[in-house]
C-alpha cells in the first residue's frame, strides 16, 4: 500500500484516480492472537498501532462488533485539550496533546487537528479564582494556560454576549491556546490504516459474546474470546469499549465502578467562520465550537441516569442549547440539522480506568466519562504499554481499577463517589 | 422524553424525577468493609433491565423503585417505597 502524498494525488489526476486501494484489509479471524483488543474505536485502534509500532508485536487483532469508529469515536464533539487541575490527569492528557500535534505526520493521514484554543469562561469572582487555580496547576507542570481579562475575551471572541445584564455575565476566561479540535473519523481511519500496514488484523462485525477461561490449573485466566465469528484464542485480552465496559466486563464476571449514561451533542447548518475557539464555561455545562465544515457543534450534560440507548433526551438538548444561546445570542438564527448521542462510561471519580483487572490476562481501558476523544493517542500508547508489559506505564499507573478501594481516587471536580453527580 | 407513572401523582414527565442509584447499591448499615466497598463503588450496570431508585423531586418528592430497560427505556414496574422497604 502506498503512502498518501501530493504526488499520489497528482498521479491519480492522470489515471482517473483508479489507483486507490482499500485503506485496510478485511481479514478472517485467525485461531489465536498474542493480543486481542475488544473494540475498534479510536482507543482500540491506537492501542493496536502502538503495540505494533512501539513494542514490535506482530500477532494482534482488533475485534469490533459494528464498524470501526462507529461508537463513541463518531459520537463526540471532537474537542482536544489538556486543561486539567489534578496532576495525573493533566500529565496524561498533555502527553496526548503533544502526540496530537504530530499525529497527521505519524499516521500519514490528515486528522485535521486544529489548535484554535480551548477557552473556559468565568462568570463570577469565584469562577475566576477557580480558573486561576487550575491555570497555575497546569503552568507548574509546563502546560500552557493564560488567564484572560473581560476585555481580552471580548476582543478574542466578539460574538459572546459581554453585556452586564447577560444571563451569564462574563468576567474573564482561561485559555489553553494549544487546545482545539480534530476530525473524529480521520482519527479512527488513520490509526486503522497505520495499524493494518503493520500487520494488525482489524476484524469488523465480530461481537465478543463471552470469554474463554483456562482449565489447566492456571486459575480462571482468560485465554480467548467467544465471538459471533467463532472462538479466538488470545495471550492477553484488552477491553477497550468505553460506553459498554460494564456489559463486556460483566461477561467475565466483573463489576466495575462505572455506570453508563447517554451524552448527546448536536450541530447546526454550516455558516461562515464565526467562532474562533472552543468555548466552554466554568459554571455551565455547555461547550460550543465551529467545525471545519462550518456547523456550530453544541455539547452539554449527560442524562444523569443510566442508559445504553444511544439516543438523546430533549430535556438535555434544550438545556445545552439554552446555555449556548445565552453565551452567543446570534446562534439563535441557526437551524439545528443533526443530533446524536453516545453511551458514556461514567466512572465514580470522573477519571478513566486503564490497567489490570482481577482476572489474569484481562485488561481494562474504559471509564472515560465524557472526555475520551482527546485522550485517544495517550490512551492507546499507555494501554499498549500495559498490554505488552503486563503492567502499567507510569502515566496510567494512577488510573488503576483498584484505586477506589485504596482511597486513591482522582476526583477533579471533588464531587464524591457518584457517577451521576459529575 | 420518558413518562414515569408516579405511584402518588400518576403519569408525569421524566424531567420531574431525579435518579438516585440502583437498588443493589444501597449499603446495609452493618456491612463488612469488603461488602461496603463492593456496594458503594461497583455496579452490575446491565445492558438490560435493572431496579433503580428514583425520586419525584419536582413533584410529590416521594421515593420509588423503577424497573426499567436501559436500551428501550421501557418501564415494567414502579413501586412506592418507604424507609422500611430499602434494605
Amino acid at each position: 500500500m502506498s503512502r498518501y502524498s501530493a504526488f499520489g494525488l497528482l498521479r491519480g489526476a492522470f489515471n482517473g484516480q483508479s489507483h486507490w486501494q482499500p485503506a485496510w484489509r478485511d481479514p478472517e479471524p485467525k485461531q489465536h492472537y498474542d493480543i486481542i483488543i475488544i473494540g475498534g474505536g479510536g482507543h482500540g485502534l491506537a492501542t493496536a498501532y502502538y503495540l505494533a509500532k512501539v513494542h514490535g508485536l506482530k500477532n494482534i487483532a482488533v475485534l469490533e462488533k459494528g464498524w470501526i469508529g462507529g461508537g463513541n469515536t463518531g459520537r463526540n464533539t471532537t474537542i482536544v485539550r489538556s486543561n486539567y487541575r489534578l496532576k495525573p490527569l493533566h500529565d496524561l492528557f498533555e502527553f496526548g496533546l503533544k502526540m496530537w500535534e504530530h499525529l497527521s505526520d505519524e499516521l500519514n493521514y490528515n486528522v485535521m487537528f486544529s489548535p484554535r484554543g480551548a477557552m473556559i469562561l468565568g462568570h463570577s469572582d469565584a469562577d475566576m479564582t477557580m480558573l486561576a487555580q487550575r491555570g497555575d496547576a497546569m503552568r507548574c507542570d509546563g502546560i500552557d494556560a493564560e488567564l484572560m481579562s473581560r476585555d481580552q475575551v471580548a476582543k478574542f471572541e466578539p460574538l459572546l454576549d459581554m453585556s452586564r445584564d447577560a444571563r451569564f455575565p462574563i468576567e474573564g476566561a482561561m485559555i489553553q491556546r494549544r487546545g482545539g479540535t480534530a476530525r473524529h473519523d480521520a482519527v479512527a481511519w488513520g490509526y486503522a490504516r497505520a495499524a493494518d500496514l503493520l500487520g494488525v488484523d482489524i476484524i469488523q462485525k465480530c461481537e465478543v459474546t463471552g470469554f474463554v477461561r483456562a482449565k489447566d490449573g492456571k486459575g480462571d485466566a482468560v485465554v480467548g474470546v467467544e465471538t459471533t465469528r467463532g472462538q479466538i484464542g488470545a495471550g492477553r485480552t484488552g477491553i477497550c469499549v468505553a460506553g459498554n465496559s460494564g456489559h463486556v466486563a460483566g461477561l467475565a464476571g466483573l463489576r466495575l465502578p462505572i455506570e453508563s449514561q447517554t451524552l448527546q451533542a448536536m450541530v447546526t447548518e454550516g455558516v461562515k467562520p464565526m467562532l474562533n475557539s472552543v468555548i466552554m464555561s466554568q459554571s455551565l455545562h455547555c461547550y460550543i465550537s465551529q467545525s471545519d465544515k462550518g456547523g456550530i457543534v453544541f455539547g452539554g450534560d449527560p442524562d444523569n441516569w443510566p442508559s445504553y440507548a444511544q439516543r438523546g433526551n430533549p430535556v438535555m438538548m434544550e438545556h445545552a442549547v439554552a446555555q449556548g444561546l445565552a453565551l452567543v445570542p446570534s446562534l439563535s438564527r441557526l437551524r439545528m440539522v443533526r443530533t446524536w448521542s453516545g453511551v458514556t462510561d461514567m466512572s465514580f471519580d470522573g477519571s478513566p480506568i486503564i490497567g489490570e483487572t482481577p482476572v489474569a490476562n484481562l485488561y481494562l481501558n474504559g471509564g472515560w466519562c465524557y472526555g475520551g476523544f482527546k485522550a485517544t493517542p495517550a490512551s492507546g500508547f499507555t494501554y499498549a504499554h500495559t498490554l505488552a508489559a503486563g503492567k502499567p506505564h507510569p502515566l496510567n499507573a494512577p488510573f488503576a481499577l483498584d484505586r477506589f478501594e485504596r482511597g486513591a481516587t482522582i476526583d477533579e471536580t471533588g464531587s464524591g463517589p457518584m457517577p451521576n453527580s459529575r | 422524553m420518558m413518562q414515569i407513572t408516579c405511584p402518588h401523582c400518576g403519569p408525569r414527565a421524566q424531567a420531574e424525577f431525579v435518579y438516585e442509584r440502583t437498588v443493589d447499591s444501597v449499603m446495609a448499615i452493618d456491612a463488612s468493609l469488603d461488602d461496603a466497598m463492593k456496594t458503594l463503588f461497583t455496579r452490575s450496570n446491565p445492558r438490560g433491565v435493572d431496579d433503580e431508585i428514583w425520586r419525584h423531586t419536582f413533584g410529590c418528592r416521594a421515593w420509588m423503585v423503577i424497573t426499567r430497560h436501559r436500551v428501550t427505556n421501557e418501564i415494567s414496574a414502579v413501586r412506592a417505597v418507604g424507609p422500611e422497604a430499602i434494605p
